[in-house]
């Protein structure tokens, strides 16, 4: 595990981030698709070495923040129900609702369990025969396989307490609908290393081509992004934009096709509505009909559902890139990570978060 | 009157009490005879010291005589819960003794006596309380702070994990030491006696919420005698303060606050073990807030940052000792880190992570 210690070497960081100074001649503007990516970036202040001419914009691959508010109320109304035991990734607990959120379900006494892996929340289906488990399957194509692969053990164990409340989204469609829309400023992409790891970049090439930007797989750690950046810039000031790959350790163009086949196999695409974005068509991957016994959405009717988002929260600007966290008037006043008004503020990928802990306003230090 | 359901008797019949020795019921909460043989057979022969002997609701004891004349008292306790009872390096009991002699050694002092109360649950096995009474006595004399008195109560089976010990201690500080959170100053340096994260990554380990084995041990460590060596070879230190809970980095935000100025320090220069810093690049975490339970932050004048270091090198527990950082004066009431890769970032207090509960 020491191998992580050396893509964190500043000298190296500080050599890669010298040649972006020295080839950049006009303003760029860049966004890091992956919210992992974004506190990586804030958590090593690499932000802070760059030339003034490159702008970082953040994205929408923050997990959390861009499941619909529809969907977290569902799962709040499915996680209060007497008979269920509620499982989520821990990052999920915090998130508001429309009312309230799964830490003030499981105060009510609500059976809401913090699992690692969507495996443990089988393996809990299995000890506890008299609930009905439900697991929050939210993610990118980065946790689609291990929410797949739960799915299907707990068909071949022949499980009839298991389900999944899911809200797959995917990459590619976000992409469009960013580089499509008319306010867009995007000019270059950092293609997020992990989605990469298991969906290789062959999606990539038409979107370079179509609205001529440069996309460079990128990875997590301060060299790997630094890198990206050199590529991305690269390719801007040569005006070229074809998909590179600054993350082989990790990533090759076709991924991981094992997983590949059994998302397949599980998953079939849908149109998704993505929190403060609104409905991306083919966005998203629900349940292939074969499996739909075990969508939760079937198997409880939580009825109908009214959502109120804050008035507050700017989330759907700042996840298309359009405004910095900063930007928002609530930020760091009505909005703190222990009261968030929305998703961005709260998860571990969230944009807000990564400000608040890393970069306050300047006017408060 | 006859009932034809009542039973058969076969005549009166009383039966002998099962004896509970080898696991703890609800009796040996009683105050009565099972209180008493508990006390007798695994507190007594453990923690055996002439003023736990007067075998009194309270233990009377003389200062030392230096203490009677000069200086004042430092009081603290502090409860013990953790789960699983048992972990690499240490254990419960390891931890309620060492925990309340670092918290008195934090004000300078010199801990002199410790009190111990447990809340035990029903059906602990009793060859574990004796485990963990033994690792307290092993601490106890490691640090030459006697237990000298007690109390014990049990509660129903699940309304407590197995074990809850509160320690209590007593210490001297004696006169004109000023040691304190509030007394940093700009232009102090700051220390670490080692390396960080230890203790909160070997409880997750030995939690099996890892999903892997980390290869560490818990720091859980009575510190009073590194700092008595720290403080006779650098007098001027004014802050000591041990990260636990919320690790490193809400530490020097508390002391930050409360001392009204900027903590900086540099990430390259702090101590961590790699297996730690592997666990926490899988898990999310950021090392800087896991808990440790045998590392103490020093804060002291630039001077004697060199004497202080050398007496910690000295020993075991201050092997790995480092400078990390500085006290300036602004931006008050910020702790800020420069990275590994020389930019520079706000160290906040721990806020929203998913940390599950350490101790």
């Amino acid at each position: 595990m020491e191998y992580a210690q050396a893509f964190r070497d500043g000298d190296l960081v500080q050599r890669v981030v010298g040649e972006i100074r020295r080839i950049v001649t006009r303003d760029w503007v860049i966004m890091e698709i992956c919210g992992g990516q974004t506190h990586a970036i804030l958590h090593s202040g690499l932000d802070q070495l760059l030339p003034p001419q490159i702008e970082l914009v953040h994205g929408p691959g923050c997990p959390v923040c861009v499941t619909s508010l529809e969907l977290i109320d569902k799962g709040l109304a499915i996680a209060a129900r007497p008979d269920v035991i509620f499982c989520s990734f821990g990052d999920m607990l915090r998130v508001p609702g429309s009312n309230q959120d799964l830490f003030s379900i499981k105060a009510a006494g609500g059976q809401v369990r913090v699992v690692y892996s969507p495996l443990d929340a089988v393996k809990i289906a299995r000890q506890n025969p008299d609930k009905q488990v439900v697991f929050f399957a939210i993610g990118f194509e980065t946790t689609a396989p291990a929410n797949a692969a739960s799915l299907l053990q707990a068909k071949a164990l022949g499980l009839k307490n298991f389900s999944l409340l899911v809200s797959h989204v995917c990459v590619p469609p976000a992409m469009h609908a960013i580089l499509g829309a008319p306010d867009n400023r995007v000019q270059g992409f950092l293609a997020a290393g992990h989605v990469c790891a298991v969906m290789g970049y062959w999606e990539y090439p038409p979107i370079a081509e179509q609205y001529g930007v440069p996309i460079v797989v990128t990875g997590f750690e301060p060299l790997d992004l630094a890198q990206g950046i050199l590529m991305t810039v690269r390719q801007l000031e040569a005006g070229t934009h074809t998909v590179e790959n600054a993350y082989p350790r990790i990533v090759t163009r076709e991924g991981n096709q094992a997983a590949q086949a059994m998302l397949k196999r599980v998953f079939r695409p849908v149109d998704r509505n993505w929190r403060g974005v609104g409905t991306i068509p083919l966005s998203g991957w629900g349940l292939q009909p074969e499996f739909a016994e075990f969508d939760a959405e079937n198997r409880f009717d939580v009825g109908h559902i009214q959502t109120r988002e804050s008035p507050l929260c700017i989330a759907g600007e700042i996840l298309r890139g359009l405004k910095k966290p900063d930007n928002c008037p609530a930020f760091s006043t009505l909005c703190t990570p222990a009261n968030p008004l929305g998703a961005p503020m709260v998860s571990s990928e969230g944009a807000c978060s990564a400000y608040f802990r890393y970069h306050r306003p300047q006017d408060t230090l | 009157m006859t009932d034809s359901t009542l039973p058969i008797l076969e005549g009166a019949a009383c039966p002998v009490p099962m004896r509970h020795d080898d696991q703890i019921v609800m009796g040996h909460g009683s105050g009565g005879r099972m209180t008493q043989e508990l006390i007798e057979r695994v507190f007594a022969p453990a923690f055996a010291n002439p003023i736990l002997a007067q075998s009194n609701d309270f233990a009377a004891f003389l200062l030392p005589l230096e203490a009677q004349l000069h200086g004042s008292l430092a009081i603290s306790t502090d409860s013990h819960i953790v789960s699983p009872l048992f972990f690499a390096g240490g254990d419960i009991g390891r931890l309620a003794v060492c925990g309340t002699v670092n918290d008195v050694s934090m004000s300078g002092a010199q801990p002199l006596y410790l009190t111990a109360g447990f809340i035990i649950e029903e059906g602990l096995p009793v060859e574990m309380l004796e485990r963990i009474v033994t690792s307290m006595q092993a601490a106890a004399l490691e640090a030459g702070v006697p237990i000298v008195a007690g109390d014990t109560k049990v509660v129903e089976r699940g309304k407590a994990d197995g074990v809850f010990i509160n320690t209590a201690g007593i210490g001297w500080i004696p006169a004109g030491r000023q040691i304190g959170g509030a007394l940093a100053r700009p232009g102090d340096a700051v220390l670490i006696s080692g390396a960080i994260g230890d203790h909160g990554i070997a409880v997750l380990s030995a939690r099996g919420e890892l999903g892997f084995d980390a290869a560490v041990t818990s720091d859980v460590a009575p510190l009073n005698a590194l700092i008595g060596a720290v403080l006779q070879a650098a007098p001027g230190v004014r802050v000591l303060r041990d990260p636990t809970r919320g690790g490193l980095a809400t530490t020097l935000n508390e002391i930050a606050q409360q001392s009204n100025v900027c903590i900086e320090i540099t990430e390259a220069t702090i101590p961590i073990h790699t297996p730690v810093q592997a666990a926490c690049d899988m898990l999310g975490f950021d090392p800087l807030y896991v808990a440790n339970e045998g590392k103490v932050i020093v804060i002291l004048p630039p001077d004697q940052v060199d004497a202080a270091l050398a007496a910690m090198h000295r020993l075991p527990y201050g092997a790995e000792a480092a400078a990390i950082g500085v006290v300036k004066p602004s931006p008050a009431r910020r702790v800020l880190m420069k990275t590994f890769i020389g930019g520079t970032r706000v160290l906040d207090v721990l806020a929203g992570e998913m940390l599950p509960r350490i101790c």
